[in-house]
């Protein structure tokens, strides 16, 4: 790898020129997905400078504040701009830190789920025979549950196997590989239905018949053709891992109150909801629901585009 | 095709083996029954003979063995919290959870069918994209915030006048954003008794109030799945030679759409769509949390909070169960009503 002399164009040339970039050019709602999206991200990595307050610092904390309405409603304190919820805790504030959990677990968990799903994707694509109808059989089981399910009865284990105290302290790596193990599936099919397709073709004969060793064929040759799907189900996959552990949250299987996501901090304001401060529920709601929408926008938009063959349904 | 019922029979049972299999380890594991019925104050050397005495010393397969065979008859043992059959327990709350999947599949059916359709009859109606740009919001909604949000909306009222009341308009927009409320939002109220455990929530309008707001959360999840299932493959259908040949024929749209296209639609919309409606059972455990509504999912989620194992144990069993048996009614009925497909699944 020194000496490129024939290279054309650069990747960064090939990529202006690329239809995928001219597809996003042409589409409005992707555009102002991956806006918001991006802006979303940024004021998440960003929460411990943009936030007012630190949501963990005890210190910060007004008990006397608490349950005080958004700035557009009558008896806002202005230092809260979208109020504060039972605690006391600066409810933006709580936001942002909160999105910045979220997005964690649910990136955190599609790399979980895209490394063990790619993994059995290609063994069973590749090596056949009785690995495939195992590992299949496997996928067919587990989604034939639902994914939530699966993900709510192994959270349940994980916390009666360490006890309430310890899951909440390693409740972020807990939801990262709960939720991993239990959407590993749709990666599984997809990368499997690539492999069978790309098995048959002549490079990956010639591969073989120079000696190339199994796992090299797999990964360095075969894997890179089946990156496509990969990448689309990805973007989906996000938005579905966000769901799940808001989900999990909800029901108390996730982030405990103290850390709190935006499922828990949703689950910690429903019990509010009707002696009215609907905010503490609400607010973090409409974020989970734009975080979660965006992103399926640009999956849809990158669906088309790539028009990989996908699993339907 | 006694084939074909033969392997969907095995592949079943061994699915119930993989499940009972998981169900004991979690109670191998998980539950002592000896702290559970001794308490502190017995010595060790007691509990050690008790323990030998109910075979808890017995090797793994020997003790899985009467495991399997106990839940082969339903036998489970006794709830910890409950102080019953764990079966009767389970039993009980079912009812509850059955039919508030049941108001949610009547809903989703009658939903999506006529959206699904219209969406692939006029794919570029305004109407159209309302609902496809309506499914991608409903999907990125989780199921327990529609039910918030209906809570709030139905439940608890808005009584938000942000605009101008003594403009006419002004007091009409406040008017459209001002909800009522009142409608029951926690529980079942008071179901009918139809026979021995089982009350229905269906036999008066009172019962019928009290499920609305939930079966509505809950047929929100898969509303938009089916409607972009059934949108797509009748896209598909209407591409196909033998509805241009019907159309040339000059057969009426409305008797080419409903009768040649819709038949042919709904065969994966069966597969996939009973498949998503055992799944439904998942789903309820969000739903009932969020309306207190007394069925299976309420119970679980119980059971994990003091937990519960033997309960917990059940519920996966029977959960499983309910799973297994629509995956392959669901199977079979795709094999009846799909002359094409091949049964036993041999290559050709």
């Amino acid at each position: 790898m020194t000496t490129l002399t024939s290279r054309p164009k650069s990747r960064w040339e090939r990529f202006c020129d690329s239809y995928l970039l001219y597809s996003f050019k042409r589409d409005l709602i992707a555009q102002i997905s991956l806006l918001v999206f991006i802006a979303l991200v940024a004021v998440a990595v960003l929460a411990p400078w943009l936030a007012p307050m630190n949501p963990y610092d005890l210190s910060q904390i007004d008990i006397l504040a608490s349950e005080l309405p958004p700035f557009w409603v009558d008896g806002s304190d202005p230092a809260y701009l979208m109020g504060t919820d039972a605690q006391g805790r600066d409810l933006l504030s709580t936001i942002l830190y909160g999105a910045r959990v979220s997005l964690i677990i649910g990136f955190g968990a599609v790399l979980m789920q895209a490394t063990l799903g790619v993994c059995f994707g290609l063994l069973a694509g590749y090596l056949g025979g009785r690995v495939d109808a195992f590992l299949m059989r496997l996928a067919d089981i587990q989604l034939s549950f639902s994914t939530l399910m699966v993900a709510i009865v192994v959270g349940a284990l994980f916390k009666a196997i360490f006890g309430g105290g310890t899951f909440s302290d390693y409740a972020v790596p807990l939801l990262v590989l709960i939720i991993g193990l239990a959407e590993w599936p749709q990666y599984a099919r997809t990368v499997r239905a690539s492999v069978l397709a790309e098995k048959g073709k002549e490079y990956v004969d010639a591969a073989r018949v120079m000696g190339l060793s199994s796992r090299r064929i797999m990964f360095r040759h075969i894997l890179p053709n089946t990156l496509s799907p990969i990448f689309v189900i990805s973007t989906v996959q996000v938005a579905n891992a966000i769901i799940s552990e808001a989900a999990l949250s909800f029901l108390g299987l996730g982030m405990p109150e103290t850390q709190p996501s935006l499922g828990s901090l949703i689950k910690s304001g429903f019990d509010y909801l009707q002696s009215g401060s609907w905010w503490i529920t609400l607010i973090p709601g409409v974020v989970l629901v734009v975080l979660v929408l965006v992103i399926n926008l640009l999956g849809d938009w990158l669906r088309d585009v790539l028009n990989p063959r996908l699993y339907k349904g | 095709m006694i084939a074909f019922l033969i392997k969907r029979l095995f592949h079943a049972l061994l699915v119930m083996f993989v499940i009972s299999v998981i169900a004991f380890a979690i109670q191998d594991n998980l539950g002592d029954p000896i702290q559970q019925m001794v308490g502190q104050s017995v010595p060790e050397s007691e509990r050690e003979a008790l323990r030998e005495e109910l075979g808890l010393n017995d090797p793994f397969l020997v003790q899985y063995l009467r495991f399997a065979v106990n839940a082969a008859h339903f036998d489970f043992g006794y709830s910890y919290v409950f102080n019953q059959p764990t079966t009767d327990v389970v039993l009980r709350h079912l009812p509850a959870t059955l039919e508030l999947v049941a108001a949610a599949t009547f809903l989703i059916i009658v939903l999506s069918v006529p959206i699904g359709v219209y969406s692939a009859i006029k794919p570029r109606a305004w109407l159209s994209r309302f609902f496809m740009g309506v499914s991608i919001v409903g999907i990125s909604i989780p199921v327990f915030l529609t039910a918030i949000v209906l809570i709030q909306l139905f439940a608890i009222g808005v009584s938000w006048t942000p605009f101008p009341a003594d403009t006419g308009w002004g007091a009409w927009l406040n008017d459209l954003i001002t909800t009522e409320g009142g409608m029951p939002a926690y529980g079942r109220g008071d179901p009918v008794p139809v026979f021995g455990t089982w009350e229905t929530n269906f036999a008066s309008l009172e019962g019928l109030s009290y499920l609305v707001l939930p079966a509505i959360s809950l047929a929100s999840i898969m509303l938009p799945l089916f409607i972009r299932l059934i949108r797509a493959e009748m896209l598909e259908v209407l591409q196909s030679d033998y509805v241009k040949f019907a159309r040339a024929k000059g057969i009426s749209p409305r008797r080419i759409y409903f009768l040649h296209a819709l038949k042919n639609t709904m065969l994966p919309v069966i597969t996939v769509g009973g498949v998503q409606i055992g799944t439904l059972v998942a789903y309820t455990i969000l739903t009932e949390t969020v309306f207190q509504w007394p069925g299976m999912g309420l119970m679980f989620l119980d059971a994990i909070e003091r937990s519960d194992i033997p309960l917990i144990v059940t519920y996966l069993m029977i959960v499983g169960l309910i799973f297994v048996i629509t995956n392959t009614l669901v199977d079979l009925i795709y094999g009846l009503i799909n002359p094409t497909v091949k049964l036993t699944g041999k290559p050709a």
